[in-house]
């Protein structure tokens, strides 16, 4: 129990990093999974294609190969990432975009083919119909899947500590070499510090899911 | 026959053909409205009445033939074809009024969004037109609050608040109850009174004797009557339509 207590600044040291991870990655796989999903119902089989082609890739793809990819691979082939978080952060988001992408396109076509066509018809663009009238109602219906896929990204970060990015489970690996007595409780210390992100996730879920039914 | 014969239609069809996989769901359509005229389709379920709307703003694309609204050929996509859209108000049959935007803002959207129309004035047409339709209390409701003929009168509002140059109808009230039938039928009997040119398919019999100018029969996807709407109900001429009129008479 001392060496958690002893080990309360270099957890904070790690969950800083874990939650820079989480939140800088979740903000960018939001933009970049809606993206996505908008190019995945698009009229333009171009673009179509081409969002399933990536969310295919980053979907069948294990989260380390996609980091050796980002690491290893990418600087390799001449393209020379700054070391430290980035190519993490662009790991953890090209992976979980493709998620995301999936849980709004679910949410896209669990609304009635008659609202988008309601509102061609009154000439707003494709664009326009999805911003305005489908992603709106969608929204209900994304809100749970989307928290789900943002939890895991939060212990996905963990994949990070492998590729030289010490965050929290990199931590808790570096203290369990210095307390080798209290190994369980060490790691016990790590788990709770994700409970700390994951668990308001939930909170704010089942928050905002009840104030969307509400507003219908 | 108010409007027909005028200068050039408004909407004209020429040889429109239309497939769904190996289905011909259109053949060889040609048909034309004239400014201000009413037209009814009526025919069989499966006919083609509701594709046959659909392509007039190509919410349904064809295969073949040209489709002309005001003289101009359907834009094939993006912004021209948006601004055609807008030209043409569609009402459907399912209603499809935006269910997270209250009644007035199902209205103001279109003018808001598409016409660039500021937001108070939008507003004030919007209230005219749901007074003028009967729903100007429900205005600050959600769709869903509404009854089903109320939500198609504030549908009629949303496409009249476009000032569309023809208005689609597909079976505008075939989804309600009977008791509400007649109120949204009398709306739409006043905008064909306002001059508007409109093209219905619907089955009211007494919608089409007093507000139609023609009635136009499909069935298997073709054209194969246009008549009088007193011509039609009294001396159908095909034997399709006379065989389809006594199994909708006998109701
Ligand atoms: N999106 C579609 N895909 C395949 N078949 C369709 C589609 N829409 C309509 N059809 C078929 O085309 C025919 C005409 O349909 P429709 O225009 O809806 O007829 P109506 O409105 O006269 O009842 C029907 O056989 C229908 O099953
Ligand atoms: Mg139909």
């Amino acid at each position: 129990m001392d060496a958690v207590l002893e080990s309360i600044p270099a957890y904070l040291t790690g969950f800083r990093v874990t939650l820079y991870l989480t939140v800088v990655s979740g903000a960018l796989s939001l933009v970049l999974g809606t993206v996505l999903a908008a190019f995945r119902v698009s009229p333009l089989r171009s673009l179509r294609t081409i969002a399933a082609a990536l969310v295919e890739a980053g979907r069948n793809t294990p989260l380390t190969l996609v980091f050796v990819f980002f690491v290893f691979i990418l600087p390799g082939m001449g393209i020379v990432l700054p070391l430290g978080t980035l190519p993490a952060v662009i790991a953890l988001t090209v992976y979980t975009s493709a998620f995301v992408c999936e849980a709004v396109r679910s949410g896209i076509n669990a609304v009635g083919v008659g609202q988008a066509e309601a509102a061609r018809a009154i000439g707003l663009g494709t664009v326009s119909t999805l911003w305005l009238v489908v992603l709106p109602q969608a929204l209900r219906s994304v809100v749970p899947p989307l928290i789900n896929v943002l939890i895991a990204l939060t212990k996905n970060t963990s994949v990070a500590a492998g590729f030289a990015v010490v965050e929290l489970t990199a931590t808790g690996r570096g203290l369990a070499r210095d307390y080798p007595a209290d190994v369980v409780a060490v790691l016990l210390g790590v788990a709770l510090f994700y409970l700390l992100i994951t668990i308001p996730a939930g909170a704010v879920a089942g928050w905002v899911e009840r104030r969307v039914v509400f507003t219908r | 026959m108010p409007g027909a014969g005028t200068g050039a239609p408004l909407v004209e069809l020429r040889g429109v053909n239309k497939h769904f996989g190996s289905l011909h769901a259109l053949r060889d359509i040609d048909l034309s409205v004239e400014a201000g005229e009413v037209v009814v389709i009526i025919g069989p379920s499966g006919s083609g009445k509701s594709t046959l709307c659909r392509t007039i703003n190509r919410l349904e694309t064809i295969d073949e033939g040209t489709i002309l609204v005001d003289g101009r050929p359907l834009p094939a996509e993006g912004r021209a074809l948006a601004r055609l859209r807008s030209d043409v108000g569609m009402v459907f049959q399912s209603f499809n009024l935006f269910a997270h935007r209250t009644v007035l803002d199902n209205v103001t959207l279109g003018p808001i969004k598409v016409r660039r129309v500021r937001p108070g004035e939008a507003r004030d047409e919007a209230m005219a037109l749901l007074e003028r339709v009967g729903v100007a209390d429900q205005a600050g409701k959600m769709p869903a609050q509404l009854s089903g003929g109320q939500q198609q009168r504030v549908a009629i509002a949303r496409a009249l608040a476009m000032h569309p140059k023809v208005m689609l109808f597909d079976e505008p009230t075939s989804a309600l109850d009977p008791e509400m039938i007649n109120e949204v039928l009398d709306v739409m009997v006043g905008l064909a009174r306002d001059g508007m040119t409109m093209l219905v398919v619907t089955h009211e019999m007494g919608f089409a004797r007093k507000a139609a100018d023609r009635v136009v029969f499909m069935s298997d996807g073709a054209v194969v009557e246009e008549a009088t709407p007193e011509e039609f109900f009294t001396a159908a001429r095909s034997d399709r339509a006379r065989d389809f009129l006594s199994k909708v008479l006998a109701h």
